[in-house]
């Protein structure tokens, strides 16, 4: 992978400040609540993977965080800045700052590839001579940038994330929330976007808040780190800590049902728990 | 291991109580207050967005090429032939008082005010309404329209507003055009059918015609341009249950449009013709 140092201005390392927090957040829909009370933190570069079956509100959880819904109660802070019940004008303008990775890629079917990536860059007006750098830099981040011509639909379901990460990372934002990006792909090609999620973290020091089903991408997040000497992924030898942090969050009825680091979500007995580590 | 609770309390069951007719009465009518409420929110967005930045001049030029010269066609053969039925029809009645020469007069009047603009709305409201609505509620169940939000974009500034002003703009001229070729129809029909002469049918034709017939056209195509835009949008962002969502939205958007066009024609007609008294 040919990554330019230019793709993000941030440089790894950890910080306790809050990038988005959650206090008290409730939303339901006409079937009833579907987040009840919900309370967390992602700290600056760090990792929160949102795990819960489908249906315990993860993609809700996500979008209320991009603030592309209003809870109905509660409040969330995203990057020092309370988003709740702010008017959509305001909110255009801060999701420029948040890259938001959709399950099924969301691109836009009747653009190609590369206009879907330059979208953002375009609407702000850019010129076509500082776009089509931009967007080859980031489609070369994620080894896609031969299809700047396609259109999406000429793409597999893998490649299709792919450009939606790229998408998302256009603007350099430093927080990126990916709503299940591996669910329904083989397991060479999952391998692939955890890589490019693993790189975004060790080597941008993006802040990312993951919603997945699959206990095994949180483990492979927590678990090994992107070497960018060797530019190749690396398991953490024993007593190695990754440049950031990953910690876990179990969804279940739309509460917080477990919140701790990998190892504490491995040492736990809970059944329910159990479940996933099966 | 934090301090949250591992156990979920048990979620509260309780027997379901039967609804009664009046709750059904007032859910049903709270629905359609929302309804006209979310509409109303929409169509004024649609319009305000065109006096504020950012507006989206390529998306209307494409929309006004995809709705005004894609329905060229269908207006062009359907205003031919209706100018030469309505010929047909009330020259055979005019002939029985020996007044043919009128035919030109009645046809002209009535494709002006009325026909020219309610049949070219529903042929558009057919074509395009429905071709709105399926577009921006596929965009909708695949999520490109919150990707649109996420990356800072409005979709009622990208998506509504351009396609409302490019068929407010492209409606009134395919009306234009849709009269012009019904009276050429008309002119034909007349010709070969009541042995009139072309001169007199045009001669008779534009001469009938008065400043406040082609207003009345003209504001009622200007009209039904704003409802079936404005309805094919409302119904496609609002689509519920995927693709068959989809489909149920499409529907909803060709029949609401057309029935408010023939509804809103009747009301329209009324206040032209008071207001043609009083000027």
């Amino acid at each position: 992978m040919g990554a330019s140092s230019s793709l993000h201005p941030a440089a790894p390392g950890s910080s306790s400040e809050a990038a988005i927090d959650f206090s008290d957040v409730w939303i339901g829909f006409d079937e009833g609540p579907i987040l009840r009370g919900l309370t967390f933190s992602v700290l600056t570069r760090e990792t929160l993977i949102l795990l819960g079956e489908t249906g315990t509100g993860k993609t809700l959880t996500l979008k209320i965080a991009a603030g592309l819904l209003c809870p109905e109660r509660g409040t969330v802070r995203a990057m020092g800045q309370n988003i709740t019940g702010k008017p959509e004008r305001e909110l255009l303008q801060f999701r420029r700052e948040v890259g938001f990775v959709f399950q099924e890629g969301a691109l836009f079917d009747s653009l190609t590839v590369g206009e879907n990536v330059g979208y953002r860059l375009e609407v702000d007006g850019a010129s076509e001579d500082e776009i089509r750098p931009r967007v080859e830099e980031v489609l070369r981040f994620v080894e896609l940038e031969h299809t700047i011509d396609q259109l999406p639909s000429e793409l597999s379901g893998g490649m299709r994330r792919r450009v939606s990460i790229a998408r998302a990372l256009i603007t350099r934002p430093p927080i990126v929330l990916y709503d299940s990006p591996t669910a329904g792909l083989d397991p060479i090609t999952s391998q692939t976007i955890i890589t490019l999620i693993l790189r975004l973290r060790d080597v941008y020091g993006v802040t990312a808040l993951l919603a997945t089903h699959r206990l095994q991408d949180g483990f492979a997040l927590a678990n090994f780190r992107f070497d960018s000497q060797t530019k190749t992924v690396q398991r953490l030898a024993g007593g190695e800590s990754a440049s950031a942090v990953t910690r876990f969050l179990v969804l279940r009825d739309g509460r917080i049902y477990f919140e701790g680091s990998p190892a504490e979500m491995l040492a736990s007995k809970d059944p329910y728990l159990q479940r996933f580590l099966i | 291991m934090s301090n949250t609770p591992l156990q979920a309390s048990e979620p509260q069951t309780s027997a379901p109580e039967a609804p009664s007719v009046a709750g059904v009465l007032t859910d049903a009518a709270k629905d359609a207050v929302s309804k006209v409420q979310e509409y109303a929110y929409l169509s004024y967005h649609s319009v305000a967005n065109l006096f504020t930045r950012p507006r989206y001049g390529q998306d209307t030029l494409q929309q006004m090429d995809d709705i005004g010269v894609g329905s060229l066609p269908i207006v062009l053969l359907s205003g031919f032939f209706i100018g030469a039925v309505m010929v047909l029809q009330t020259g055979s009645q005019f002939q029985r008082f020996g007044q043919v020469s009128l035919t030109g007069d009645i046809v002209s009047l009535a494709l002006v005010r009325e026909l020219g603009p309610s049949i070219t709305g529903l042929l558009v409201a057919g074509r395009c309404s429905s071709g709105i609505a399926s577009e921006l509620g596929s965009m909708l169940v695949t999520e490109q329209v919150d990707a649109m939000r996420a990356m800072g974009t409005d979709p009622s500034r990208k998506l509504v507003s351009p396609r409302v002003l490019a068929t407010l703009i492209v409606l009134p001229l395919l009306t234009t055009i849709s009269v012009f070729i019904g009276l050429l129809g008309g002119m034909v029909a007349s010709v070969f059918s009541l042995r009139l002469s072309a001169t007199t049918f045009w001669q008779r034709a534009i001469a009938i015609l008065q400043f406040s017939d082609l207003m009345q056209g003209f504001s009622k195509s200007l009209v039904f341009a704003f409802i079936l835009s404005t309805v094919g949008c409302y119904q496609g962002l609002k689509v519920r249950g995927g693709t068959q969502g989809v489909g149920r939205a499409t529907t909803q958007a060709v029949v609401v449009s057309s029935v408010l066009i023939i509804i809103t024609d009747t009301f329209l007609t009324r206040l032209a013709l008071y207001l043609a008294d009083k000027l």
